[in-house]
């Protein structure tokens, strides 16, 4: 009983673009640009890469100090609200806050945290930060599991037993408690900074990806192509670099692209619990977790949640919408179907 | 049946190996006075003092000399007395809390499990409930709205869910507390009176019959519960609506719609038992995934389980009692992911025969 599905379609004559871009990205391509959620998605990321490269317009550093160093106005504990005005070494005022304001103070627009930590200047270096981390980690991620991932299955055996066994050992742990452990661990080897969490994510992290492009190789593996490479006498390294890699990557990129969002929301996570970057630094996770000195007095101290926590959750919410566009249209099982 | 079971138990020693020496690789990290915290509850500052702690616990020694004396323990040779040994649960001791890790396991894996039980139902049941109704409903109104909450609740970071709830719950309107129990209830808990049988405040309150101190437990696990069902719903939603409207198309119901059933019997009789494959799956991750302490969660609403000692310890830096719990935590997952797989084995033949 064949369902209407089933019928197929002819397919359209190629355009010169989607000529040009090969079929399966220009349907990507399409699928994105024509889908309301990936397309907001899109626009918010947008935003966001705006906001980041226009960081030191919107919030001027000091002079000679680290830009992602948050500054602060003095050291009291109690948080000031929005709108307050700066008192102690105002940071530079930027050029469009003049003209608009008249006035030639800088207020902390978004009010500050705890020890008096701008949350204005966090959150806008902390687009930055999001960006550093998220790309950072989502490649470095991509890397070791599609290295690991190909070399066990191209080589198989007992490289693949080895490598899957090590895999499972990996995945036995809970991710965020292994994280969390090992930039425990780390953090007094190598400083406080972005390093250490960013490891502890990648080492915990790569297995998924492994297991996926092992999965792929291992159905391209076995085409004529490869055994005609080998007849001819490629070596091993050419046969998987040229031959087998540039066809089973695609899904395992898509999906590493996917979990950007995700990534910089598991380190925003380690930043909250204490073990991200030195105090200060640019980074919503930690901004937030001023908060939680006030748990009582939220409804007075709100903004110390609801400005970086709106940054975080748009920044992965937009990725997120993006990815969810992608998975559909990448599907194969959803493929033709409306 | 009987050989997948078989071959999935052979994996465990693997696996128990495998995940003793990556946390010892880790403990590497650490100077062999630091490590002297496996063996002793204060390490000693006097220098001399220290050497000899190193010297009697092979910390100095090479690494599968020590790997082996951190598996077994060392027996003191005068005093008879054996120290140390994960195999004997001694994990080492804590230095922020100054007591043994496996006093720590010991005291906070009840909360957290008290925690996971009540989280269950809410999380699964919510979660398969607004999948199969977004899936019926598909491209609908509903759908969409499903889908939109969906990817909301995913990007939703924990900790500012949590920190809302306690905004809005907690700070404004002054209904659920965060922390485990109020003053006055924890003293009537440690008062003589009242029976500790599991260590599982409400339901130890439930079997001494009080309600009050039921009611004031159970007031504290509400928002830990809401932050859990919600940001888990969001997962579970998304695969049993796909893996409902992947059944709906098969063939068969098409038959079953054709024979004249009614659409609920449809629903609930043909498709959803197929639908339901991929959600065990996920299900069981999330429960074991409950069990294991929920790190961000505990922390955020206060709650003394394992999640919330483990963050405590690693802000300290105290890297003996992170791996000790890390260490907890890995075994029992490596045991809940037997017990899924077998049960997922049992439902699906297909599995057992790969």
């Amino acid at each position: 009983m064949a369902s209407q599905d089933t019928i197929e379609r002819k397919p359209d004559a190629p355009g010169r673009l989607e000529r040009l871009l090969g079929p399966d990205f220009y349907r990507m391509l399409k699928g994105l640009l024509t889908n309301p959620l990936s397309l907001s998605g899109m626009a918010l990321l947008g935003l966001f890469l705006i906001v980041a490269l226009a960081a030191p317009v919107l919030a001027p550093p000091r002079p000679n100090a680290s830009p992602y160093h948050i500054p602060r106005d003095g050291f009291s504990p109690n948080p000031k609200q929005p709108g307050t005005e700066w008192r102690v070494r105002q940071p530079p005022l930027p050029f469009w806050w003049k003209p608009i304001t008249h006035k030639d103070h800088w207020v902390h627009l978004m009010g500050t945290a705890s020890g008096q930590w701008d949350i204005y200047y966090g959150v806008i270096w902390g687009t930055r930060t999001a960006f550093k981390v998220g790309l950072i980690i989502t490649l470095s991620v991509a890397t070791l599991g599609i290295f690991l991932g190909s070399v066990s299955a191209y080589y198989g055996g007992a490289v693949d037993m080895v490598i899957m066994r090590v895999t499972d050992v990996f995945m036995s742990f809970p991710f965020l408690l292994a994280a969390l452990t090992l930039s425990a661990i780390l953090a007094p080897v190598m400083g406080k900074s972005l390093v250490p969490p960013s490891i502890a994510l990648i080492m915990f992290g790569w297995m998924g990806y492994a297991r996926l492009i092992r999965s792929d190789i291992l159905s391209v593996k076995e085409r004529e192509y490869v055994l005609a490479a080998k007849v001819l006498g490629a070596t091993d390294r050419r046969i998987l670099l040229k031959h087998i890699l540039p066809n089973a990557i695609y899904p395992t990129m898509v999906v590493a692209s996917m979990d950007m969002g995700s990534y910089v929301l598991s380190f925003a996570a380690l930043s909250f619990l204490g073990v991200g970057a030195e105090v200060g630094y640019a980074d919503w996770g930690q901004l937030i977790s001023f908060a939680r000195d006030w748990i009582t007095n939220l409804g007075q101290y709100w903004f110390i949640v609801i400005y970086p926590g709106m940054a975080l959750v748009l920044f992965v919410l937009a990725w997120n919408l993006v990815g969810d566009a992608l998975r559909d249209i990448l599907d194969p099982r959803l493929r033709g179907r409306k | 049946m009987f050989n997948y079971i078989m071959r999935r138990l052979l994996m465990i020693p693997l696996l128990l190996f495998g995940v003793t020496v990556l946390i010892f690789l880790m403990l590497q990290f650490l100077g062999p006075t630091q490590r002297s915290a496996l063996y002793v509850r204060d390490i000693p500052r006097n220098e001399r003092v220290l050497q000899g702690v190193i010297r009697k616990y092979g910390l100095d020694k090479p690494f599968y000399v020590q790997y082996w004396r951190w598996l077994v323990g060392v027996t003191d040779e005068k005093t008879g007395k054996h120290e140390g040994g994960i195999l004997f649960g001694q994990f080492g001791y804590s230095r922020t809390a100054s007591e043994p890790v496996i006093d720590i396991i010991k005291r906070r894996f009840p909360a957290t499990f008290e925690l996971a039980l009540w989280s269950v139902l809410p999380v699964i049941l919510g979660g398969v409930i607004l999948g199969v109704v977004a899936a019926v409903n598909h491209n609908k109104f509903i759908d969409q709205v499903a889908r939109v909450f969906s990817i909301l609740g995913w990007s939703f970071p924990t900790f500012v869910f949590g920190l809302l709830m306690l905004m809005i719950f907690y700070a404004e309107l002054r209904w659920f507390p965060p922390g485990r129990i109020s003053n006055w209830a924890d003293a009537v808990v440690r008062s003589p009176q009242f029976h500790n049988y599991t260590t599982m405040i409400t339901f130890d309150a439930l079997l001494n019959g009080r309600l009050d101190i039921f009611w004031d437990a159970f007031k504290h696990l509400i928002l830990p519960i809401t932050t859990l069902s919600y940001l888990n719903w969001a997962l579970l939603l998304r695969v049993t609506r796909s893996s409902m409207l992947e059944v709906l198309r098969q063939d068969y119901i098409t038959t079953a719609r054709a024979k004249g059933l009614s659409e609920r019997r449809v629903i609930f009789r043909h498709a959803l038992p197929n639908a339901l494959m991929p959600v065990v799956t996920i299900g069981g991750m999330m429960v074991v995934g409950l069990l294991n302490g929920v790190v961000i969660t505990e922390t955020v609403f206060n709650y003394p389980g394992m999640g919330k000692a483990a963050a405590d310890a690693a802000l300290n830096l105290d890297v003996v009692t992170v791996l000790g719990l890390t260490l907890f935590s890995g075994t029992l997952l490596i045991f809940a992911n037997l017990v899924v797989d077998i049960m997922y084995a049992y439902i699906d033949p297909r599995v057992r025969l790969e």
